[in-house]
């Protein structure tokens, strides 16, 4: 017995060893990616296609998934301010709640599960098929060439992603409080803009978006680069960066709201 | 042939996996505007060899030299200005399945030369041209037979017209006609560019056919050399069984294993 609890505390020390490992080595990947990526803001047309297909083509999910967190706010929203005899204020929640977590929370899981699990098997293909091996050969660093124009493209789409999520969940919240409940137009719009505050709103917003951007970037770029180069290795590797990722912004979330709105 | 100093010359060379020792103590030759050929059977180290002499992987010990320079001791600026003169064309074509057939033959003029779109257009065309594939161009590489992904391969190696062209397993499950096609076109390719060619494979016929000289390597270790005349003329057993595919010989049929004896009736009755 007391050899099966050895055991299994020597499994557990492991696994913790090797995810600290593995956190070095995704640090020491970012600071390469910084360091190779002249190629990627000197010949930004490279960077701009992966924008269209990490971005662009995250749009639909975006947007139609925005629509429906708004009308669902809108309703529930409703619901619990009319208790209160507020339900004017039903714009000030929507969008507040869009903006400070919903946006950039919601986009950055949706992100990376449409756009982070694309890049992690793009990149873990491209090494099981050689292709990598086959640039490095050609005197092309993959580094610069395939890594760091996705990493920027995914850093510069998600905080477009989520501003147009929590825009699109705003007209949601507008379409069933305004138009399909009643709430006053004018006071759903003019507390609206009197409550949100551009810096400690929107603008923390933003910044909360483009740090899940940079943390779901580099997961997906380091675990495709990383991947074994074997179909298992490449779905497992595709598997962690929607996991990791997800756990990463949710624990980001609460690290970044804690410091921005700890006096408000 | 053409000047005494070999372009590749590989001295006591060395390697191992972790602790698995795959290479041990190598040395060849390979003089400029021949065509050499590594052989042996699979898993005997070839393309760690070919991983080597491109400076992908790092010996434990020994050395590469490659036109007079150390590989192992160059810089990434260095090494990659190395590779630049260098051609590889891996196993199943390792072609980059988002470009087209024209776009992966531009790929390196396009990232190390300030050509105009023209003189590129004119450089793909004629590479493309001398495997053949012209009129492929447009098509993906998804579009493409085995065989042809293999010489658009080829074409995108030679785009930059380079002094060695490495080619690894370069006939791997490709028909007769094929084969016979990617094995003239290495020759042709080799002596029209004035190039020396490292082969590694597996299938000695179409080898004998193409090349100058032929080391074997088994287990790590050179174990026979010799030009084809040679290799079919030798009596060396392990040679023999190679060049006449026998299954049983000095490389054993069986894997190691413990005697039947042992697995039947167990250790204690041995």
């Amino acid at each position: 017995m007391p050899r099966r609890i050895l055991t299994g505390v020597r499994a557990l020390g492991r696994r913790v060893d090797d995810a600290i490992w593995r956190l070095g080595f995704a640090a020491r990947f970012l600071l390469m990616i910084l360091l190779y990526s002249g190629t990627a803001l000197r010949r930004f047309g490279l960077t701009v296609r992966q924008i269209y297909f990490s971005g662009v083509l995250s749009l639909i999910i975006i947007l139609v998934s925005g629509l429906f967190v708004g009308m669902v706010l809108g309703l529930q929203g409703y619901d619990t301010l009319q208790r209160y005899g507020s339900e004017e204020s039903l714009g000030v929640l929507v969008a507040l709640s869009l903006v400070r977590e919903l946006g950039p929370v919601v986009a950055g899981l949706l992100f990376a599960s449409r756009a982070g699990s694309a890049i992690t098997a793009e990149i873990g293909l491209m090494k099981a098929t050689e292709q990598l091996s086959a640039m490095e050969m050609m005197a092309v660093n993959p580094l610069a060439r395939v890594v760091a124009p996705r990493f920027w493209a995914g850093v510069i789409s998600m905080p477009l992603l989520a501003a147009m999520f929590s825009a699109m969940g705003v007209f949601g919240g507008y379409l069933v409080g305004v138009m399909l409940i009643g709430v006053d137009e004018g006071s759903f719009w003019s507390q609206m803009q009197s409550s949100v505050d551009v810096r400690e709103d929107i603008l923390n917003g933003v910044i909360k978006s483009f740090v899940f951007g940079v943390a779901i970037s580099l997961i997906a770029v380091f675990e495709g680069y990383d991947a074994e180069p074997t179909a298992e290795g490449v779905s497992g590797a595709t598997t962690r960066t929607v996991v990791i990722s997800s756990l990463a912004i949710l624990g980001l979330d609460f690290i970044l709201t804690a410091f921005m709105f700890r006096g408000t | 042939m053409v000047s005494s100093e070999p372009l590749v010359r590989v001295t006591d060379l060395s390697f191992a996996y972790d602790r698995r020792p795959v290479l041990s103590g190598i040395n060849m030759a390979i003089p400029r505007g021949s065509v050499v050929a590594i052989m042996g059977g699979s898993g005997c180290g070839k393309t760690t060899t070919l991983r080597l002499i491109g400076g992908q992987l790092r010996p434990t010990s020994g050395q590469v030299r490659v036109a007079g320079q150390a590989v192992h001791d160059l810089d990434q600026d260095g090494l990659y200005a190395l590779r630049r003169r260098m051609g590889m064309l891996f196993q199943f074509g390792a072609l980059f399945t988002d470009m087209s057939v024209f776009d992966n033959v531009a790929f390196q003029i396009r990232e190390h030369t300030d050509l105009p779109e023209e003189a590129i257009a004119d450089l793909v065309l004629m590479k493309l041209n001398a495997v053949g594939l012209r009129g492929a161009r447009h098509l993906m590489p998804s579009e493409l037979s085995g065989g042809m992904a293999r010489r658009v391969a080829l074409a995108r190696a030679i785009a930059l017209d380079p002094m060695l062209m490495m080619y690894d397993e370069p006939f791997a499950g490709l028909d007769p006609i094929s084969l016979g096609v990617v094995g003239q076109l290495i020759r042709r390719l080799n002596d029209a560019l004035g190039a020396s060619s490292i082969i590694v494979t597996h299938d000695i016929q179409e080898s004998l056919q193409i090349v100058d000289y032929i080391y074997f390597l088994s287990e790590g270790r050179v174990v026979a050399e010799g030009t084809p005349a040679q290799i079919r003329a030798s009596t060396d057993p392990w040679v023999h069984q190679f060049v006449w595919a026998e299954p049983d010989g000095p490389v054993p049929f069986h894997y190691p294993a413990d005697t039947y004896r042992d697995v039947m009736l167990g250790p204690a009755h041995a």
